[in-house]
């Protein structure tokens, strides 16, 4: 084309505009951010964020931990000229995801210095909280990743082909969704013994199914399109056509879809644990805290309440971590839908 | 009508076939001799595993073992629970009328509530009450089923102590159910109490039912009052509604009306759908309050990895689910002649 261009003639340039003009313009972001209920949840999220990506600094190691670390006190993780410093952030060893130990005695004992929320069966609830928020966040992006991964190739090959491939795999999704809450989840975990790589197995074998739906759905709906018959005309293949315009065009639906999920999948794995078909007993998950406070429902006779924390501490985090996927993506799918603009 | 109806039902065996499909083929991960388990009631039997697997043809190819499976299936045959210690089908039996009972007991409210506080919702958009049950709501939904159930049983049974927080029945009258003159005509304890006359037992059973019904209640209700909350914001926006207004029809039968019975068209859809959440939260909710339903039994099998125990209760639970599915299509049709004829 450059040999038509004649020199003096003014050449069109298209202004890239940057990522943060766009987001700045972005309507439904700044719609998000108008709503006040939608920030707190941001909020929250990003307490439990923080909490999790500094937990070797909020709750230091101890025990086995500090050993695997190669340090000799707890204290010394806050030196960040030190290579422990960078391990136990980013690739803390096992043994730090060991709730650590206060007693061998099944009985709570109250907040205090030693455990700033007491103890529950021996294990300091405060260490088992921080640390907590690493598992929940970790478990919950890797399982999310993975569904997400399978639902859009799944969705795009179901929606795309149509036809006998359609139809057997929307009967698969229909068995998948016949199966309520984690009813399908916990019977895998029990027939395949539980460990994490079954957790994130059990999660994935059920979680794909709701993105391929909405997937599916879309490329339904987009690929008659026009703008998709002008790209296939210029003779854009199967693979092109489907994700670099179809597939785009479905990422607000998925978007509010990971958010809420990014909330419900830690849920389910804390509600696992709190059956006892989560991870082993004393590693750091928030619904084996609840499943240990079982036993202490009712406090010595005279002080009904005297074990609240014990209860108290692991509840009111689950409970505010779920609000806060909650009100973000319930915020989300309301800026999205655009019935409301 | 009636056309619509039988379509409906014709699907309903073959979403139960593939199920079975799935489940059976769940089980050729496992070897011949953990299959062949499900069926080992004694040790003379544990002995004899090799008799048990030829039998059920459990090293066969997977559509003869899935013919056999099923064959056995259809007589009532669906292994042996460890956790019950009796046969699958026996414990489903026993316990499926408790289950039932604590669902009914729960449903209503939910409904009732839920669709009550919706409409008050829509009625009083972003004024106070609008803004506190929107906000009650985002947080009742937000807590799980297992933190609600503990929540309410420190509160309710370890602090304050007004009501049990185990079982289904108080011991003392455990023995009024065993008494040969007692006739279990539903299995329900509250209505077999009543149909005996027993009006005691019966109060004693639904004290019982108070924590895990709330449970379920709170949980779930928050969601009917969103949906229905939003229903009832787009029909009062609709031109029918103005119009009846503008006839000088008064506010409230405008409102109840006109407005409401359109709004709850889809609320039959959606209550299937939170009955379906309902029964997953069934399991955590009777596991807490040691409800000797057919969660807590689940629970249980899901602990000891009693294989057929949790297949039983995951296909009961699905078959549950696809029926629930079926009758909220019929029911939805009935109610929306658009579906019918459209």
């Amino acid at each position: 084309m450059s040999a038509v261009n004649p020199n003096n003639a003014p050449t069109l340039t298209v202004k890239r505009r940057s990522l943060r003009e766009r987001l700045r313009e972005s309507r439904p972001l700044r719609k998000l951010l108008r709503n006040r209920l939608a920030v707190f949840g941001l909020f929250i999220i990003a307490v439990f964020v923080l909490m999790a990506a500094f937990a070797p600094l909020i709750a230091t190691p101890k025990d086995n931990c500090l050993r695997d670390l190669g340090m000799t006190s707890s204290g010394q993780v806050y030196n960040p000229l030190q290579p422990y410093f960078w391990k136990a952030i980013f690739v803390p060893p096992d043994s730090c995801y060991t709730i650590t130990r206060i007693s061998f005695s099944p009985v709570p004992t109250p907040p205090s210095d030693q455990a700033w929320f007491g103890t529950s069966q021996g294990y300091d609830i405060f260490y088992g909280i921080v640390w907590g928020a690493r598992t929940m966040l970790k478990m919950g992006l890797i399982i999310v990743a993975i569904n997400l991964l399978i639902g859009i190739i799944v969705g795009v090959i179901s929606g795309y082909y149509r036809g006998w491939v359609d139809n057997v795999i929307q009967r698969v999704i229909d068995i998948i969704f016949a199966f309520p809450g984690l009813i399908l989840t916990v019977v895998l975990v029990a027939i395949f013994r539980p460990s994490p790589t079954t957790i994130i197995l059990a999660f994935v074998a059920t979680g794909w199914a709701g993105y391929a739906r909405i997937i599916r759905g879309d490329v339904l709906r987009t690929r008659e399109m026009e703008y998709v018959d002008a790209a296939r005309s210029l003779g854009a293949r199967d693979a092109r056509l489907m994700f670099r315009h179809v597939v785009p065009n479905s990422m607000t639906a998925l978007l509010t879809q990971v958010v809420l999920d990014l909330g419900t999948v830690p849920l389910g794995i804390a509600a696992l644990s709190f059956l006892g078909l989560g991870f082993p007993v004393g590693y750091t998950d928030w619904g084996q805290l609840i499943n240990f406070a079982r036993a202490w429902i009712q406090g010595p006779s005279g002080q009904p309440l005297a074990y609240w924390y014990v209860t108290f501490f692991p509840a009111i985090c689950i409970v505010l971590f779920s609000l806060g996927w909650n009100l973000v993506g319930d915020a989300a799918r309301d800026a999205f839908d655009p019935r409301t603009r | 009508m009636l056309t619509f109806i039988v379509k409906r039902l014709i699907q309903l065996p073959l979403v139960m076939l593939a199920l079975t499909v799935l489940i059976v083929g769940l089980l050729q991960f496992l070897t011949p001799e953990e299959r062949a388990a499900a069926y080992i009631t004694s040790d003379a039997q544990a002995r004899n595993i090799d008799k048990i697997i030829r039998d059920r043809g459990l090293d066969q190819p997977f559509p003869v073992q899935y013919g056999k499976w099923l064959g056995a299936a259809v007589k009532g045959d669906l292994g042996y629970s460890k956790a019950s210690n009796e046969p699958v089908i026996d414990t489903i039996r026993e316990r499926l009328p408790a289950t039932a009972e604590l669902a009914i007991v729960a449903a209503i409210p939910i409904i009732l509530v839920g669709v009550w506080l919706g409409t008050l919702s829509a009625l009083r958009k972003d004024r106070f009450v609008d803004q506190f049950l929107r906000v009650f709501s985002v947080i009742s939904y937000s807590i799980p089923t297992f933190v609600m159930g503990i929540v309410l049983l420190v509160v309710f049974y370890g602090f304050l102590g007004w009501f049990p927080g185990n079982g289904n029945l108080s011991v003392i009258n455990q023995f009024a159910l065993t008494d040969p003159s007692f006739h279990r005509y539903t299995g329900m304890i509250t209505v077999d109490a009543l149909l005996n006359g027993k009006f005691d037992v019966a109060l004693d059973a639904l004290h019982h039912l108070v924590l895990p019904a709330l449970t379920l209640i709170i949980t779930s209700s928050a969601l009917i009052l969103k949906v229905m909350r939003g229903q009832m914001l787009e029909v009062l926006q609709s031109d029918y509604v103005r119009t009846a207004r503008a006839k000088g029809l008064s506010e409230r039968t405008v409102n109840l009306k006109h407005a409401r019975r359109n709004a709850l068209l889809p609320i039959v859809t959606f209550g299937g759908f939170v009955f379906i959440s309902m029964l997953g939260g069934v399991l955590f909710t009777e596991t807490i309050f040691g409800y000797p339903g057919i969660g807590e039994w689940g629970g249980t099998a899901a602990l000891r990895f009693d294989v057929p125990g949790v297949i039983g209760f995951a296909l009961l639970n699905a078959v549950i689910v696809v029926i629930v599915n079926t009758l909220t299509d019929i029911l939805y049709g009935v109610v929306d002649p658009r579906v019918r004829f459209g």
